[in-house]
């Protein structure tokens, strides 16, 4: 082995135990100075090549090219280390306390009749209902008159109505959209019509003079109670839970025959009976029935060919019910710590 | 409608069901339970004893020492304080282990009372002799109980028997809601036809006859009906040589039940015969009707009558009056005269069962001011069928209580005899409205329980006049599904062509507009759509303000709720002031909710009635936080004009340098501002308070969720900043204004990011900064250009007289 093959193999092996010994990345860089630069031990190698004889050349090239391929090689591998180990001392630093309080943005909340409604609709929407609004300063007619119940009939004094004048009033029922829907003739029908009603009660913890009702109607050839009965039944279960057990009472409402009333099953006790359901076990939720024949013909429908049924659910009573509000003064309040809890 | 359950049982005597198990049944056919109350549920080991010695008690200058024999085992030994207790008498013993309903001053304890055997002052006391208090009952149920002390029997009352079966305690009194159209429910008879039927069990209406002596009504008694359409039916009849007494046990309890306290015989028999039949009826002292003649006519307006309550009232001509041949004797239907009542020295008693108009009734009821018992039956509408036996009904028991002499026949006018309705028999069309099957046999089973008739033949079910409810197929159908069970019914959904499920746009785009406002960060009211007058004084309108013209309602609840709301603004600031007054810190709400705007008053069509939104805050944010809100809808419901902030006009109830009216492709979409200081003293605000109203109408016109992708962007865009001395009255919109018409289309975007006053800047002036960002879509722009462009913008800003910062 020459002296140049012999030096050659010294600087690497050098340089190979200094790389190894870094312990940062400056140093390395001096290492690279020392033994790379252009005043390194190898490039000295390099320029003592005048000295060697041509035809030693290329083999002197070859040992200072692997030398300096190794020692490069070599850096590599420990830069990388020691990128790595600077990186986990960095990220080490920058730990965090994550349980310090997060920033949330601050957010409105939605009132739960409005909560309730979205879900009503939700869930009619899916069955193929048609959301349908109509005004809350109606006439007699379409309030009552159309709807079964004609002049002094005694429901228009159960339902304590404001009048405006003699035939202008505030709906008591959202019923009249129905007869407005009915008579414009496009059939089959499937609607439900959630809005704003009045009626004259005081305020206090279960009346409100104004309060929301969602009405549907289905009126097609061919529709039975039965299928008045799985409908709300898919409802109820939707909106309640799927263990939700529906029971149907016979009623009576002028503008339905036959009529009903419907409990659900307490959804709290599950029908055992409860504080909630005041030991019942049933809470009564809605009324409905099949649209009465009379009804039909008033708005210009054939009830031998056309049959249907509606219903009529309260908004704040679900809302109350479902959110478990114990008192109605609290929707019409609104009170920021109150709004806030939906 | 209160029942006892034993009343039942007089025309049910098979009724053998506990009062759960009946009222759940009867709820599911129609006859819906409100409450039921078992009188015997508290009560436990109560028999009949018999006091057989009553001495002092040694330590007590009020108790006594019994010894009571109890008819079983030896006598025992019981203290008892009431005053009334005696060697001989029969009472009721609560014995050791047993429960009483309450105390002896009437106090009822839940779950009641045990009573176990220990000492009294001393004494041993084994069991309790009770009042009527301590049984859970009144004085008013059982009038013959002392007041004040212990009940007792009757001599010949078994000692040892069940004293809560002795005193007809095994009973529950039941309440119904009865519906408007089941008139005949609104009787005893009625609920218990019910019953029969629920339970499948022979119904035993009571055997009337018409009884009396040889004479005829006739010679007694003339009856001229006037107002044949508001007195369809009148009959009259007359018992003479009354005794007012007491009527019998049974009967008061009856009436008790029913929540109608006894008086006497005549009374107590026409309030029975009353619930018994849903028939009022009226008794007059014959001897006052003048002409023996009665007379049913109109009220003269204004005429005076005094009532048997001693009430004077105003009449009018719609009221239906019963005279006699000289003067009024009794409003009808309603409450009978001072002047021909019965008092205890009546001898002849004339007795009325009439049909008057229900709708007459109950409108002249509201008017006088009078609801009775009996106006409440007639209201209702009633079937001028009953009249007749009811009146035959309280004659007969008049006969049987010894209670007068009952004049033969009856005076009777009625003309218009009403008939039962034939509805045609369709057993198909039935199952086919229910989605049954029933079968017709079961069908036609249910009618006859009911007391329906079937005509064969002619296929027709022949509805009593009673069951004035039913009148075609459906009303039919409901008779089968109730007796069939509605739990019965399968459930199905409906069949039929699919149908779209929607909601219409204007409620997608107040979905959109719930979003936006929630997002930054307003929590949503609800407001009342009433309001009061004072609203318009509290937002400082003049008198002529377009807002006061104010549908009014004609009966309010009260001034508050006493017209239609024209702004939206007054539920907003009352719901903030609500907050501001519990101490809530910074708060924001918003309301969807729709104002009346009347096209003419008073009102002869609908009104106009629009969707604001109404948004509204007080603490942490200012005037264009709440502007940014609605500058978020605008984009959220992609309407991508700039709107446009006016000042030319200023509302009162705003501060006047912090408001504007907002327009959108020039019109006027909705307002903005600072509330006026003024205005929020009034309201009670403590804080500075901006609120915004967007009309949704006007939205509508422009909201789109259509959406057009247009690429991204490849050339690079410049961006160029301005700082700019500027006069204090030149607005951002009018150097905005500038950037754009100047900017030309290569102007993309522009920002305002600087704005300042004070020194070194002078007085009446302000410094504000743009940044401008020039893009082409096509090309990158030459320098050439852009300097074009901003030369242009310069020239324009110099015409406001604003200069470039050095």
């Amino acid at each position: 082995m020459s002296d140049i093959e012999q030096k050659v193999r010294e600087i690497e092996e050098q340089a190979a135990r200094e790389i190894t010994s870094a312990e940062h990345l400056e140093k390395l860089n001096d290492i690279r100075v020392a033994f790379l630069g252009k005043k390194g031990t190898l490039t000295a190698v390099l320029k003592s090549m005048k000295d060697v004889a041509p035809e030693d050349r290329p083999k002197v090239g070859k040992w200072v090219n692997d030398a300096r391929e190794s020692i490069e090689n070599k850096m590599e591998e420990t830069k990388a280390r020691l990128d790595a180990e600077k990186m986990k001392v960095q990220l080490k630093a920058e730990t965090i306390d994550v349980t310090l309080p997060s920033k949330m943005q601050e957010i409105g909340h939605r009132h739960p009749n409005t909560i309730a409604l979205e879900e009503v609709e939700r869930i009619f929407v899916g069955m193929g209902y048609e959301v349908i609004e109509g005004p809350e300063v109606e006439y007699d007619e379409y309030n009552f008159t159309k709807l079964n119940i004609p002049p002094n009939h005694p429901a228009k004094d159960e339902q304590d109505t404001f009048y405006i004048t003699k035939d202008i009033l505030l709906r008591t029922q959202t019923s009249p959209v129905q007869a407005r829907v009915m008579e414009q003739g496009k059939l089959p029908i499937r609607m439900i019509s959630p809005g704003r009603v009045f009626r004259s009660d005081e305020v206090d913890a279960t009346h409100s003079p104004s309060f929301h009702q969602i009405e549907g109607l289905v009126i097609d050839k061919g529709i039975t109670f039965a299928d008045l009965k799985g409908t709300l039944d898919v409802f109820a279960k939707e909106l309640f839970g799927p263990d939700t057990k529906t029971k149907f009472r016979p009623h009576h409402f002028p503008f339905t025959e036959p009529s009903a009333e419907v409990d659900v099953s307490c959804f709290k006790c599950g029908g055992k009976g409860c504080r909630f359901c005041k030991g019942e076990g049933w809470i009564e939720i809605l009324g409905c029935g099949m649209v009465h024949p009379h009804v039909l013909e008033m708005c210009g429908i054939d009830p031998s060919v056309y049959t249907g049924f509606a219903f009529g659910v309260g908004l704040e009573r679900i809302a109350l019910l479902k959110y478990e509000i114990d008192d109605m003064r609290l929707l019409y309040d609104n009170d920021i710590r109150f709004l806030k809890q939906f | 409608m209160n029942t006892s359950m034993s009343w039942i049982r007089k025309y049910v005597p098979d009724l053998n069901v506990d009062p759960k198990t009946y009222c759940d049944a009867m709820t599911l056919s129609g006859t819906k339970v409100e409450t039921c109350e078992e009188l015997d549920k508290d009560l436990d080991k109560i028999v009949v004893g018999k006091i057989l010695t009553c001495g002092p008690h040694p330590d007590s200058d009020h108790l006594h020492v019994c010894t009571v024999d109890v008819g079983e085992g030896a006598p025992l030994q019981i203290v008892c304080g009431a005053p009334n207790a005696a060697a001989g008498f029969k009472v009721p013993v609560v014995l050791e282990g047993g429960r009483v309903a309450g105390t002896h001053s009437g106090g009822m304890s839940e779950g009641g009372i045990e009573i176990k055997a220990g000492k009294l002052r001393g004494v041993e006391s084994h069991g309790m002799i009770c009042s009527i208090e301590e049984l859970g009952s009144t004085r008013e149920f059982y009038p013959e109980a002392p007041e004040g002390g212990i009940y007792i029997f009757p001599e010949d009352t078994p000692v040892g028997a069940d004293a809560v079966e002795e005193l007809g305690l095994h009973d529950a009194v039941v309440e119904y809601e009865i519906t408007s159209n089941r008139v005949d429910c609104y009787s005893v008879i009625g609920i218990a036809r019910e019953a029969a039927a629920t339970f499948h069990k022979e119904f035993h209406a009571p055997d009337v006859k018409e009884t009396g002596n040889d004479e005829q009504a006739s010679d007694y008694i003339s009856v001229e009906v006037k107002d044949k359409d508001l007195c369809p039916r009148y009959c009259a009849r007359v018992v003479k040589n009354v005794r007012i007494a007491p009527s019998p046990k049974w009967m008061q309890r009856c009436l008790a039940s029913n929540g109608i306290r006894p008086i006497n015989n005549i009374v107590d028999i026409t309030n029975y015969v009353m619930e018994e039949y849903g028939q009022p009826m009226h008794s007059f002292d014959y001897d006052t009707v003048s002409g023996h003649k009665i007379i049913v006519r109109r009220a003269a307006d204004g005429e005076k009558f005094t009532t048997l309550d001693g009430q004077e009232r105003t009449l009018d001509s719609q009221v239906l009056m019963i005279c006699d041949a000289d003067k009024a004797i009794g409003i009808a239907g309603i409450m009978g005269g001072e002047n021909s009542m019965i008092t205890d020295d009546v001898k002849n008693v004339l007795f009325e069962a009439a049909c008057f108009d229900g709708t007459n009734i109950r409108l002249s009821s509201k008017r006088i001011g009078l609801q009775t018992d009996a106006s409440q039956k007639f209201d209702k509408g009633l079937d001028p069928n009953t009249a007749r036996e009811a009146i035959n009904r309280a004659c007969e028991l008049m006969e049987e209580f010894g209670a007068g002499e009952v004049v033969g026949g009856c005076v009777d006018v009625y003309d218009n005899v009403r008939k039962p309705v034939e509805i045609p028999f369709e057993p198909d069309k039935i199952n086919a409205l229910l989605g049954t099957q029933v079968p017709e046999e079961e069908m036609l089973a249910y009618f006859r329980k009911e007391d329906l008739d079937y005509d064969a033949e002619r296929r027709v079910v022949i509805a009593p006049t009673f069951r004035q409810d039913l009148k075609r197929t459906a009303d039919l159908a409901e008779e089968v599904a109730r007796f069939y069970g509605y739990e019965r019914i399968p459930s199905t959904l409906p069949s039929g062509a699919a149908t779209a499920g929607k909601l219409q746009f204007n409620m997608r785009v107040l979905a959109a507009a719930r979003d936006v406002a929630e997002d930054c960060g307003f929590s949503q009211g609800y407001c009342y759509s009433f309001e009061s007058k004072k609203v318009f004084d509290r937002l400082t309108l003049p008198p002529d303000a377009p807002e006061r013209k104010a549908i009014e309602i004609m009966n309010p609840l009260g001034e508050d709720f006493s017209i239609m709301r024209t702004t939206s603004l007054g539920g907003i600031l009352t719901s903030l002031s609500t907050n501001f007054n519990r101490r809530n810190k910074s708060v924001r709400l918003y309301e969807t909710g729709n104002v009346y705007l009347p096209k003419a008053l008073p009102l002869t069509e609908l009104p106009d009635e629009r969707m604001k939104l109404t948004l509204g805050m007080y603490g942490d944010g200012d005037f264009f936080d709440m502007k940014g809100v609605i500058e978020m809808l605008f984009l959220k419901l992609g309407m991508n004009m700039k709107p446009e902030y006016r000042t030319d006009t200023l509302k009162c109830y705003l501060h006047p340098g912090r408001q504007a009216q907002i327009f959108y492709d020039g019109k006027n979409i909705g307002e903005i501002g600072e509330v006026h200081p003024e205005v929020r003293g009034r309201i009670e605000i403590g804080e500075r308070t901006y609120v915004a109203v967007i009309d949704m109408p006007t939205v509508l016109e422009y909201a789109s969720f259509d959406r057009k992708f247009t690429g991204i962007a490849k050339y690079p865009a410049v961006t160029r900043d301005i700082s700019m001395i500027v006069p204090k009255s030149v607005t951002a919109a009018m150097i905005e204004k500038v950037l754009v018409q100047r900017g030309g289309k290569i102007l993309e975007s522009y920002s305002l990011f600087d704005i300042y006053e004070g020194a070194p800047i002078l007085p009446g002036f302000k410094s504000m900064a743009y940044s401008l960002v020039f893009r082409h879509p096509d090309k990158t722009m030459e320098e050439a250009e852009i300097t074009a462009a901003m030369k242009k913008i310069l020239n324009g800003l110099e015409g406001l007289k604003i200069e470039l910062r050095k």
